[in-house]
């Protein structure tokens, strides 16, 4: 049974399938169609809940390059089951979504296509077992977030924004790859359960921290982490659908599930503890501060996005540190950070999903997603409003939603980090909680304004564009079924717990049998609850009094962003590589040519002296008949003389003198079929000179400057003498024995005398055929030279 | 027609038919003396050169209506389905094979596919070096 | 022997590359067909020369010259006439086109 690959080939297949049928679906809408393939992989992944939450695994495999030890394995434990379950869940609700959202005049056959290819590839990073093949999965998202987002590609922001999401996440990607090969250096295996498995026995090897950060670096530029997050603001060019999919609930969350899948491997050191947890922190606190700002509802929540990635990343890094205490009570402890994580993942992308069906409902119905252009929306747009403050009131963490139990795990994770005995925690633990909580106050902040600027106030109805109603119940059910989630986590949590999360948990930290983690609403009165209502306390004060201390924002001086860094960076990067393309690129042929023969006699002469490989040694030479001296000096003559031939004709003439004494020397050298070729060959080609001369005019002395001169006779020279050198060298020793002997059975191996004919016909038949092909090109290339006339006008049109 | 014409004429006349016998008895020479389908093809493509430059392109296409082009095409096409051939057989590509058989007239006489192979590189030769002086010399 | 024919491709070589990088188109074209004759003979002088007989076994001689260089240099001379022959038609045809043969004159336009 190979049903999980397939669940991972279907959605390429049909995207394969879609530009045959988009033109034959008549009035249905191609998204009906599209909406088929996640429904079906949902259902599959949802048959496998009970196997997992047993705590079984699947494993398939199909052997792709087995002698690089490269299978396309999949794996699926609960990490990948909650993952694939977001991608095919959230990836139908998406397409049911889009299907009411996009406007007729969009390409949905590229939309679709773009979809279904970004959730073929993330179904394999999350269940691929094999690191090459989840780096080919990996890099497959980064291109379709790109395509996704230069959707609109009329739109200089979307380019933009699609290339800058590409530069960043690839350059994570490479890294990631670099960290893969390391692993593999250091293990012997690309498989991730068997390097798990095996890495406790290289804790001091040398590739071990280099990996680390090497992955650590894909995981944080794919996950929109601090100081990378600048790419995922402006990744909201893309369509809103492509904004709650790919932007939100499942690709950014590619680096969170990299960093769960390698705790086991990384995990219990201080370097992982640290730089995971405070990165998130970092984030955390970043993304909160900058979403205050914003006015536009989108990049309001593209930061709370990187925000709440953030969160989650700094969950994974205090949950490494059960790792450090193995099995036992501490252990247990944190690892209900990684729970905590786990859960807060898929809070997130719930009430975040809906969040952004908000906003792509407000934008399709009103025209704008500009906060100072917006209010009052509340009497026109109930539906909406109910889940915005649904959703927003899940994200601050407000309790009877599922932000609050998982914003609550997250307060006892930092709290309990803050008296952590190792790592030197015990100094430092306490920042911790002080910026979960300063971050978290932040959250509530934006959460209201996302709420109460937009629905409340007075109507700015003169200033939208369009009639305010409620959209059609279609775009109203995706984001209605997501807040029917928000409020049914709360208060059956462990629905999903005990299924989902547990399973995950051991997989994650297996060696903690003691972490049977349950979620309460109600822990009694506790740090966490009063950390909470401080927040709301604080955070209505501060919202009611945000024009008073908005002026804070412009302590940070215009252009010191990291957006400003990176464009200045592009900037520079693009102006120094023209820079040097232009001073060697001339487009000068003898330029070019100095260049490939300076290199030859700086690489191959080069390697020939510091090797020490030179060797003259003539004692092997056959001896020299008066005639075969005679030649030589001929040909040497002859060729020296061509460079002061006065006219075409005389060169051409003394070619052939070249030509047929090179004929006479096959002869000596006992080649009859070469003498025979080169006779024939030199005739025809020089009346093909003679031929072209009729039309080509006389040639005239060289007009260059003595110092061109003398440089070309400087690398002619010096190509001449290490072509000598080369040549001596080699014929001075030898160093395996000759094959030729091979061939001398051409007779009973080819039935054939002539050893050479043999050669040419059939034991190296291939090489010959390719020169008849290449022959072929060729005779085809010079009639085609010939019989192409471009008109006088057409070159320049060309160029218009 | 100036008597140099005269002279290059009469003499093409009597070379062509010596240089296409002799490039023909090279081509099938090639399996034991030397010779084979570059040598021979070269040398007829030389006695077909030497005919259009003695006579005018008009003339030589009128007796010989052959389009050198897909002779050319023809022959790599032929090199390469005598390599396809074996494939069917379980042979790998291009693997030639040969026997010895008994015929009336040349006695026992070798057969071997590398000949048909060969035909196909002659061919490949004839078509590219004909067109390629045609093409040029027909030019304006 | 050997040697003598590998100082000789050293000369043939020199005088090649100097043609090559001339700025005549005609130039370049026989400096290419030059380099072909000094490459074949330096693959020849490479098997060892004169060692024994031609490569037929119809000789039923003791020893037998390299037959793999001949067969390589055998399909170098059919392969480098092609290409001679096409570009010196494009150098003929870039004449007819651009009216020049001479390479420093045949740069792209600015803009490319």
């Amino acid at each position: 049974m190979y049903l999980l690959i397939l669940a991972i080939l279907v959605p390429f297949f049909f995207t394969a399938f879609i530009p045959l049928i988009h033109n034959r679906v008549g009035s249905i809408h191609l998204g009906w169609l599209v909406l088929v393939v996640p429904l079906v992989l949902f259902s599959i992944f949802v048959v496998q809940v009970p196997t997992i939450s047993n705590s079984d695994t699947l494993m398939q495999t199909v052997h792709w390059i087995p002698s690089l030890g490269i299978n396309f394995t999949v794996y699926l434990d609960g990490l990948s089951l909650i993952m694939a379950l977001l991608i095919t869940g959230m990836g139908a609700l998406v397409v049911l979504y889009s299907i009411y959202y996009l406007s007729p005049s969009d390409s949905f056959p590229h939309f679709y296509a773009y979809l279904l290819l970004f959730m073929g590839a993330m179904l394999g990073v999350v269940l691929s077992d094999n690191l090459l093949v989840l780096y080919v999965f990996w890099e497959l998202t980064s291109i379709s977030s790109f395509l996704l987002i230069a959707f609109w590609y009329h739109r200089k922001n979307s380019r933009y924004g699609a290339q800058k999401s590409l530069l960043i996440t690839v350059f994570g990607g490479l890294g990631m790859l670099a960290g893969f090969l390391m692993l593999h250096s250091m293990t012997g295996t690309f498989s991730i359960r068997e390097i798990v498995a095996t890495i406790g026995q290289y804790p001091e090897h040398a590739l071990f921290y280099p990996a680390m950060f090497l992955i650590l670096l894909g995981a944080f530029t794919k996950s929109a982490q601090f100081p990378f997050h600048i790419w995922l603001p402006d990744a909201m060019e893309a369509p809103t659908p492509v904004s709650a999919y790919l932007h939100s609930a499942t690709m950014v969350k590619a680096g969170i599930y990299l960093v769960a899948r390698f705790t086991p491997v990384f995990g219990g050191n201080a370097a992982w503890f640290w730089t995971v947890t405070l990165v998130g922190l970092v984030t955390l606190f970043w993304g909160a501060y900058c979403a205050v700002r914003q006015t536009d509802l989108k990049a309001l929540l593209a930061y709370s996005t990187i925000s709440q990635l953030g969160l989650i990343m700094s969950l994974f890094g205090l949950g490494s540190a059960a790792l450090h205490f193995g099995d036992g009570e501490q252990g247990a402890l944190y690892g209900l950070a990684i729970f905590a994580a786990l859960f807060h993942m898929v809070n997130h992308s719930t009430f975040k999903g809906a969040l952004f069906m908000v906003v792509g409902i407000v934008d399709h119905q009103v025209g704008t997603r500009d906060i100072r252009r917006l209010g009052g929306l509340m009497a026109a747009l109930p539906i909406t409003f109910t889940f915005a403050v649904i959703g927003s009131f899940s994200m601050a963490g407000l309790p009877f939603l599922n932000g609050f139990l998982s914003k609550e795990m997250f307060f006892t994770a930092s709290v309990n980090a803050a008296s952590l005995p190792i790592f030197g925690a015990s100094t430092w633990g306490i920042v911790i909680p002080i910026i979960a909580w300063i971050a978290s106050v932040l959250t509530f902040v934006y959460c209201m304004i996302f709420v109460f600027r937009t629905f409340f106030g007075t109507p700015q109805s003169k200033k939208a564009d369009r009639k305010q109603v409620e959209p059609t119940l279609g775009m109203l059910v995706s984001p209605a079924i997501l807040c029917v989630f928000i409020i049914g986590l709360f208060f059956a949590p462990n629905l999903l717990g005990d299924h989902l999360l547990r399973p995950a948990l051991n997989g994650i930290i297996p060696e903690i049998s003691g972490a049977t983690p349950h979620i309460y609403a109600w822990h009694g009165f506790n740090t966490e609850l009063f950390m909470t209502l401080g927040i709301v306390i604080v955070g209505s004060a501060l919202y009611l009094t945000f024009r008073s201390w908005i002026k804070i924002f412009r302590l940070q001086p215009a252009g010191w962003t990291f957006t400003a860094l990176y464009n200045s960076f592009l900037k520079n990067l693009k102006r120094a590589s023209n820079w040097i393309t232009t001073h060697y690129m001339t487009g000068h042929l003898p330029s070019y040519f100095a260049y490939i023969f300076m290199f030859f006699i700086l690489a191959a002469g080069g390697a020939l002296i510091f090797t020490g490989a030179l060797s003259i040694d003539l004692t092997s030479d056959s001896p020299i008949s008066v005639y075969e001296g005679l030649l030589t000096a001929v040909m040497a003559i002859a060729a020296i003389s061509i460079l002061f031939a006065k006219s075409h004709l005389a060169a051409v003439l003394l070619n052939g003198v070249l030509g047929f004494s090179i004929a006479i020397f096959f002869v000596l050298f006992r080649a009859p079929d070469l003498a025979l070729t080169q006779l024939v060959i030199e005739t025809v080609t020089t009346v093909l000179f003679l031929l072209c001369f009729l039309f080509l005019p006389e040639w005239t002395a060289e007009d260059s400057s003595k110092r061109t001169k003398f440089r070309n006779a400087f690398i002619a020279i010096g190509a001449g003498v290490t072509i000598t050198l080369i040549g001596l060298t080699v014929n001075s020793g030898k160093l395996f024995e000759s094959i030729s002997g091979y061939f001398e059975n051409s007779y009973e191996l080819a039935g054939g005398d002539n050893i050479v004919n043999a050669i040419l016909g059939d034991f190296r038949a291939f090489d010959t055929m390719l020169e008849s092909l290449v022959l072929f090109i060729a005779g085809l290339g010079v009639y085609t030279l010939i019989r192409l006339k471009l008109g006088k006008g057409s070159g320049k049109d060309e160029h218009q | 027609m100036n008597i140099n014409d005269v002279i290059l004429k009469t003499v093409s006349k009597a070379v062509v038919l010596i240089i296409l016998t002799f490039g023909i008895y090279l081509f099938f020479s090639g399996h034991n003396h030397p010779g084979g389908g570059f040598i021979g093809g070269l040398v007829i493509a030389s006695a077909f050169v030497l005919m259009f430059l003695s006579y005018d392109s008009e003339t030589v296409s009128e007796a010989l209506p052959i389009d050198f082009k897909k002779l050319s095409g023809l022959g790599v096409l032929l090199a390469m389905s005598s390599g396809i051939a074996p494939m069917f057989l379980g042979g790998a590509f291009l693997s030639q094979s040969f026997g010895y058989f008994d015929l009336p007239i040349f006695g026992k006489t070798e057969l071997a596919t590398v000949t048909i192979f060969e035909a196909g590189i002659a061919l490949t030769v004839i078509g590219v070096v004909v067109n390629i002086i045609l093409s040029i010399s027909e030019d304006e | 022997m050997e040697s003598l024919i590998i100082v000789l491709v050293g000369v043939l070589t020199t005088v090649a590359i100097y043609l090559v990088l001339s700025k005549n188109v005609v130039r370049v074209i026989l400096g290419t067909a030059i380099l072909s004759h000094a490459v074949h003979l330096l693959i020849l002088s490479m098997g060892g020369l004169k060692l024994g007989t031609v490569p037929l076994l119809g000789e039923e001689a003791v020893k037998y010259v390299d037959a793999l260089p001949q067969a390589l240099i055998l399909t170098a001379i059919v392969i480098s006439f092609a290409v001679t022959a096409f570009i010196l038609v494009l150098a003929y045809r870039a004449y007819q086109e651009l009216g020049t043969d001479n390479l420093g004159a045949m740069r792209g336009s600015d803009d490319e």
